[in-house]
């Protein structure tokens, strides 16, 4: 491969990732089953495109990916832009990224909840993923080994059809460094979120491995989907252990947790962390459900919530899901309860990932509502007032026009 | 006056330039004006500054799996950084530097390269040998 027998889309790969691998103290390459790639056109830009193109344009032995491929949520619907204020600009760079990655044999699946919806990886299971949240669901859920993978990573792990062997993939890596008691139970999904966002920024290191105990019931995927997503968001943590619950900790002493101090987390934590994200009574521009995408659970619990009622005229309502799981709620008239209510469901999109800044100036969306601890992090950076409520307090607030 | 710096081997071409340093983190997405080549997060320790040709001397690396796209963006329009010295790097950055062919290094053995290196400088980083020259 590195003397470019293979092709020069191969040589590349190769060659990035000795580089990343040194740079890591890899000691050789491990083989992986699968690669996830995150490339939305807002941060591929026009030079990520044609550096893609370039690859794409090879004969088909040397650009097609050596194992199954597939990708994050898209930056564009492109059966609805235009109403979001997106330029044709923006829609034609993804039109163009879409023909390259098809030509490379990758499998455009646009989402954040593979593990839910394409195929989650099993305990052992070497692969190399990108989405932050994607990686960290995969290392603790599941069991699987995977590093944060950039998108250009990822892409040439699915050329090489393997990565270099550091950090996640190496044992001593994956043991707990953070030891937290958990004082005070989660519920619902945004429980969740913010009890992964106050373990996030307490752990906040990509070298960290937070181990928990205390938990009184196992939580669902869509539960541990939110955990991880805001721990990951928070903290750029990659891994964590729940004691008697995910694979890798049947007791706090596998994951060589138990002579490590013992941290509690308490109500006032999670109070904390909620305080700094909106009020009762300010008005609410648009309630987003995303980050990451509703499962099909996550879609019939939100029609429910939605059924008979009218979004008021001030407040806009976006959700986003994968194309399959869209396709699925569509068929089981989810799709049509949440938009009778005036929501509009994107499919293969996620709202931060989508030029949040740009259809926010177009939109007039300032004031944001959203059930997901993560988003309400990414968004301030992007000019939005973000305020976190249950998936049910989004519905009420939506309909009030302003937070309740 | 020269001194030399050991860290550990790092990503890209060698390079030589002006040193604009600060106690303060990175991130592709949220600190910068990458259209004007400036920081432009006001917290940000050098809100209002032109990041263009330097070589930026940094704490850590910030931000999620796209900033490793966007190193190589903003090399493509020739407005970027020509190396960034960290402390610690995360992952995600060192592999945008290698797909941007930007030179990239960190864990420095005198200690913190925020205080070893000063805004003004003239570094050179040698980053296949671990190595870093600073005239000031």
């Amino acid at each position: 491969m590195l003397a470019g027998e293979m092709g020069p889309a191969r040589q590349w790969a190769i060659n990035h990732q000795m580089q990343v691998g040194r740079m890591f103290d890899a000691v050789d390459m491990v083989t992986v089953s699968q690669a996830h790639m995150m490339a939305d056109p807002e941060s591929l830009g026009e030079a990520g495109v044609v550096f893609m193109e370039r690859w794409a344009g090879l004969p088909a032995d040397q650009r097609r990916v050596a194992i199954p491929m597939i990708t994050d949520p898209r930056g564009v619907d492109l059966t609805y832009y235009d109403p979001l204020g997106q330029t044709e600009e923006m829609a034609n760079l993804e039109r163009r990224f879409i023909a390259a990655c098809r030509a490379m044999g990758i499998i455009m699946t646009d989402t954040c909840i593979n593990y839910q919806t394409i195929m989650p990886p099993v305990h052992g299971d070497h692969v190399a993923y990108g989405d932050t949240g994607v990686v960290i669901y995969s290392n603790s859920a599941c069991g699987a080994r995977s590093n944060f993978e950039g998108g250009p990573s990822a892409l040439a792990a699915g050329l090489t059809g393997r990565t270099p062997r550091y950090g996640l993939h190496l044992d001593r890596h994956r043991r707990a460094t953070r030891r937290f008691v958990v004082r005070e139970q989660p519920v619902g999904l945004t429980d969740w979120g913010v009890l992964g966002a106050v373990v996030g920024r307490k752990a906040g290191s990509y070298w960290e491995v937070p181990v928990l105990e205390g938990l009184e019931y196992i939580p669902t995927s869509d539960q541990m989907k939110h955990f991880g997503a805001a721990m990951a968001s928070y903290g750029s943590t990659p891994l964590f252990h729940l004691v008697g619950i995910t694979p890798e900790a049947p007791t706090l002493a596998a994951v060589h947790g138990q002579n490590l101090p013992a941290e509690d987390i308490t109500r006032e934590d999670l109070d904390a962390l909620r305080s700094d994200f909106g009020a009762r009574g300010e008005m609410v521009d648009v309630v987003v459900f995303a980050a990451p995408q509703l499962s099909l659970i996550e879609m019939q619990q939100l029609a429910s919530l939605c059924e008979g009622q009218t979004r008021h005229d001030r407040t806009a309502m976006i959700v986003c899901t994968s194309p399959s799981v869209y396709a699925d709620a569509a068929r089981m008239g989810f799709n049509g309860t949440i938009e009778a209510f005036g929501g509009k469901v994107l499919q293969g999109t996620c709202f931060y990932q989508q030029y949040a800044r740009e259809i926010g100036e177009a939109n007039g969306w300032v004031r944001l509502l959203s059930n997901s601890a993560k988003i309400v992090n990414i968004l301030g950076g992007y000019g939005y007032k973000p305020a976190l409520a249950s998936m049910a307090d989004c519905v009420t607030s939506a309909v009030a026009g302003e937070i309740v | 006056m020269t001194i030399e710096l050991r860290c550990h081997v790092g990503i890209g071409p060698v390079v030589t330039g002006e040193a604009l340093v600060a106690d303060d983190n990175f991130s592709a997405r949220y600190d910068l004006d990458r259209i004007k080549g400036v920081f432009s997060r006001p917290q940000h320790a050098l809100a209002g500054q032109s990041y263009q040709d330097k070589i930026l001397v940094l704490n850590t690396a910030k931000g999620g799996v796209a900033s490793a796209w966007m190193l190589h963006e903003m090399m493509s329009r020739g407005i970027a950084p020509k190396a960034i010295l960290f402390n610690r790097t995360n992952t995600i950055l060192a592999q945008g530097a290698a797909l941007a062919e930007m030179a990239m290094v960190d864990r420095f053995e005198e200690g913190d390269v925020t205080q070893l290196i000063s805004t003004g400088d003239t570094v050179t980083v040698y980053p296949a040998e671990g190595r870093v020259v600073v005239d000031y």
